[in-house]
């Protein structure tokens, strides 16, 4: 503590405050948590602040995170499950510099996760805090544009046509096609958006023992799940919520219970699918789980194949076993150019400069 | 009442207490019934308790009317309040986001108070209870969101049919005040959402 009292004193050191946001400004933050914590769901209104990246960016997660944190945390920071990425380093980076946090790539360790677009795939616990970064808080914005509207139809607990907008998916498909931001019902009365997460994710967050955060900043709102905390994914009696399923495991560590996401690896339509969940697959990787592609790399001589040598946080080598190792140096691994590729979101290095 | 008509110290390090305050609260809301301890290291005005006077230190601004018992307010407790927080004090409980009362006292009722409305229950008031002890009185069973089960509570010094407007302000849901109930440094959450029991 007395390290963060004398911390402004360098004069190196930028004029503002702890964790960057004014002491007002996270009053107003925290006044809103703790409305949206005892009412799970709902959508409170705060006034969201300019921050030094875009909105749409995660500025609302990041401003939820800087009025939450403090000396005593450890802050994780995942973009689409993975540590590596151009946003979560950019927000990691941030904390480190606004709020002297403690950062780690390890779930368990994490007292603060934010999170853009996935839950990790171990377990949270009590304790630890989610924070999710949401750019559209409002389940029913695509269905009525008016937020007057919309806001009658929360207070008035008017969920028919959410309900319709399904079933016309499955009358029109055969199958509700919604994958991501799949609507669910909180505490059995508030339909909440979940942010982008795969449906994959929604049951994690059903009674989860975590207490759960949103921020908007660019919709200017924040909701809250707290923990132990019924979460329903919306569904008919007669066609039930299913998450995703994968035929083949994880391509690297053989994973068979998580998120995979599917990469293009060559101009023949050759695809490998590899955990979403980069520490998981890490973590699986040290303990000695081998996936077939990642056993090829090996008889090729491009990755050691003992345990040892994979080195957590470098996944250059591991990750692609098809690059020539020569160019090794020039870019992303394929996961995260698909991850970019797909973003809804525009992404460019964020605005904490080195 | 007075005794120190002097207006006594805040936060001597606002950023730091207030965010280990905040984290208590935080904690106290979204786990009800879990007894957090509120420390800013403040001594606090005649009439508050360490931790109501924290939480107000944390939370309470220009932006939030508070509403005291009137003993308070035009005594040392009132004074420190807008000295340290800037904050209105209202003699009208309807008008206030933040409101502290006696326990035991009759007046007002928790339904005088701000439950906000159908499409902003955000906007009602959060309660601080201060009682004369967090047990040892009659024990209620809470339910509800972060709660995994069942949880007990047998808060002491509270006024007879405080419990009956507690499950009557949840059965307002999502509308209703939050309720803090504080003694000494420590506090209880207890969110519009948590419903009230019997203890078995």
């Amino acid at each position: 503590m007395n390290a963060q009292q004398t911390w402004p004193a360098d004069d190196a050191s930028p004029a503002y405050n702890y964790a960057y946001l004014d002491e007002q400004t996270k009053r107003m933050i925290r006044r809103a948590l703790l409305k949206a914590v005892a009412v799970p769901g709902y959508q409170v209104p705060f006034g969201s602040r300019e921050m030094p990246l875009a909105r749409g960016w995660g500025t609302g997660g990041i401003q939820v995170t800087a009025a939450i944190i403090g000396p005593d945390d450890t802050l994780k920071v995942i973009d689409q499950g993975a540590d590596d990425t151009t946003n979560a380093v950019s927000i990691r980076r941030f904390f480190e510099k606004t709020a002297d946090a403690r950062t780690t790539e390890a779930t368990a360790e994490a007292t603060i996760i934010q999170t853009r677009h996935r839950i990790p795939e171990a377990p949270l616990r009590a304790g630890q805090i989610m924070v999710y970064q949401v750019p559209q808080p409002e389940p029913l914005r695509k269905l009525e544009p008016r937020e007057a509207e919309t806001r009658k139809m929360h207070a008035w607990a008017e969920y028919g046509l959410m309900q319709v907008k399904l079933y016309e998916n499955i009358a029109r498909f055969g199958e509700v096609t919604t994958t991501y931001d799949y609507p669910v019902m909180i505490n059995g009365r508030y339909i909440m958006a979940p942010s982008p997460i795969p449906k994959f994710d929604n049951p994690k967050m059903h009674m989860s023992p975590a207490l759960q955060l949103f921020g908007a900043g660019r919709e200017k709102r924040i909701y809250a799940l707290p923990p132990h905390t019924s979460v329903r994914s919306l569904d008919f009696e007669d066609h039930p919520f299913r998450i995703q399923s994968w035929s083949a495991p994880c391509a690297l560590c053989a994973a068979t219970d998580s998120y995979l996401d599917e990469v293009v690896i060559d101009d023949q339509g050759a695809r490998m699918f590899v955990c979403s969940d980069s520490h998981h697959c890490e973590t699986r990787r040290a303990q000695g789980h081998r996936g077939t592609m990642l056993g090829d790399a090996a008889t090729s001589g491009l990755v050691d194949p003992s345990p040892s040598a994979v080195i957590p946080g470098d996944r250059r080598e591991t990750r692609d076993p098809f690059r020539n190792p020569t160019e090794q140096g020039s870019g992303m691994d394929p996961g995260s150019a698909l991850r970019s590729a797909r973003d809804d979101d525009a992404k460019v290095e964020a605005g904490a400069k080195s | 009442m007075t005794t120190n008509p002097l207006i006594g110290a805040g936060f001597t390090d606002p950023v730091f207490q207030s965010q280990s305050a905040f984290r208590a609260l935080l904690a106290a809301l979204s786990e009800p019934g879990t007894r957090q301890v509120v420390t800013g290291g403040i001594a606090p005005p005649d009439g508050l308790h360490a931790a109501t006077a924290t939480a107000l230190l944390t939370l309470a601004d220009y932006e939030t009317p508070i509403w005291l018992p009137p003993g308070l307010r035009d005594d040392v407790a009132g004074a420190w309040l807008r000295f340290h927080c800037g904050a209105a004090l209202v003699s009208e409980p309807g008008l206030a986001a933040f409101a502290v009362i006696d326990g035991a006292s009759s007046a007002p009722l928790l339904a005088d108070f701000n439950p906000g409305n159908d499409q902003f229950p955000d906007r009602s008031t959060t309660v601080i209870v201060q009682c004369t002890g967090l047990d040892g009185d009659e024990a209620v069973t809470l339910t509800g969101p972060g709660i995994a089960n069942s949880r007990l509570i047998s808060p002491a010094g509270l006024r007879p049919g405080f419990w009956a407007e507690v499950a009557a302000n949840n059965d307002a849901y999502p509308l209703g005040v939050d309720l803090l109930l504080s003694h000494g440094d420590a506090v209880f959450g207890l969110p519009r959402s948590t419903r009230i029991g019997e203890a078995i």
